[in-house]
């Protein structure tokens, strides 16, 4: 079983790479973006059973620092 | 003074604070492997230095904050024993819960490393008794990761607290209201990016750090 967390900084932190990135798009000619936020993807495998809350306490232990980071988690189906 | 360094894979001033420490208090400290689970007994001073620990994976500090050593440094900051955490040390201070906020890239994504002037917001603390409120230090600074972020409200306590030790003078890397070292609420754990381990004798170019040194030495020992 795969999961993945989707970590993002929160609301109001500066995001000193956004911007950067979005300063490249403009530089290359795309003028239709508003804003820029980067974060990061950590795609799990997972023994079968791991339950959502232990990926959560995973996430507040060590994957995303909830001083400034908000993280979202997705379950991979897998067939 | 017993002091201790820990070292980190990845740590590259550990020995520049080790010589700092033993010119100043005259005793070679103990290093001490992040895989350890103790510090040596009746150690009653921490430093955790600069470099890269684990080459800054994830986060800068966040892997050399979980490692088995932080435990027993955690455990000695809240007996009191004081702790100083520079340049890497301070991101994994922050990491580990030592001290509030968070330390991110650089506003100008470069890394910055330069001479800095800064401020002694604070002499009355243990790390800082060297000095003369207000006075003007310079210290080198070298990093990426520098840019000091907390919530305005975690900054107003800072503040008001006089927990906001060292300030620049001029910009450097974007931090909340120039915020170059801060103390926890306690006083007894201080984080700061620049580095007073560079500029402890004169062939460094400036003796600035050396007083913070001293002066811990007078309140420790």
């Amino acid at each position: 079983m795969k999961a993945r967390v989707f970590i993002t900084l929160k609301n109001g932190v500066l995001d000193p790479q956004g911007k950067a990135i979005h300063h490249a798009l403009e530089g290359l000619g795309f003028s239709g973006v508003n804003d820029v936020r980067a974060g990061k993807m950590i795609e799990l495998d997972l023994t079968d059973g791991t339950s959502d809350a232990d990926i959560e306490d995973m996430c507040r232990k060590l994957l995303a620092n909830t001083v400034i980071e908000n993280f979202r988690i997705e379950r991979l189906e897998t067939a | 003074m017993k002091s201790a360094v820990v070292v980190f894979p990845g740590s590259n001033c550990d020995r520049d604070l080790a010589v700092a420490l033993e010119q100043i208090t005259g005793r070679k400290p103990a290093m001490v492997w992040h895989k350890d689970a103790e510090l040596p007994d009746g150690t009653d001073f921490i430093g955790i230095p600069g470099g890269f620990s684990y080459g800054d994976y994830l986060r800068s500090g966040a892997m050399a904050a979980r490692s088995p050593v932080m435990t027993a440094v955690k455990e000695a900051a809240e007996r009191g024993v004081p702790v100083i955490g520079i340049c890497n040390g301070f991101q994994v201070l922050t990491e580990a819960g030592l001290l509030p906020g968070a330390l991110m890239r650089n506003a100008r994504l470069s890394f910055v490393c330069r001479n800095v002037p800064l401020r002694v917001e604070n002499s009355q603390s243990l790390f800082t008794a060297g000095y003369q409120g207000g006075e003007t230090v310079t210290f080198p600074v070298a990093h990426h990761d520098g840019n000091y972020q907390a919530d305005p409200e975690a900054l107003d306590r800072l503040e008001g607290e006089g927990r906001v030790a060292f300030r620049y003078l001029e910009e450097c890397n974007g931090s909340a209201r120039d915020i170059a070292g801060i103390l926890n609420d306690a006083g007894n754990v201080l984080g700061l990016m620049p580095h007073p381990e560079r500029v402890v004798e004169a062939a460094h170019g400036g003796t600035d750090g050396r007083r913070l040194f001293e002066g811990l030495l007078e309140t420790v020992a």
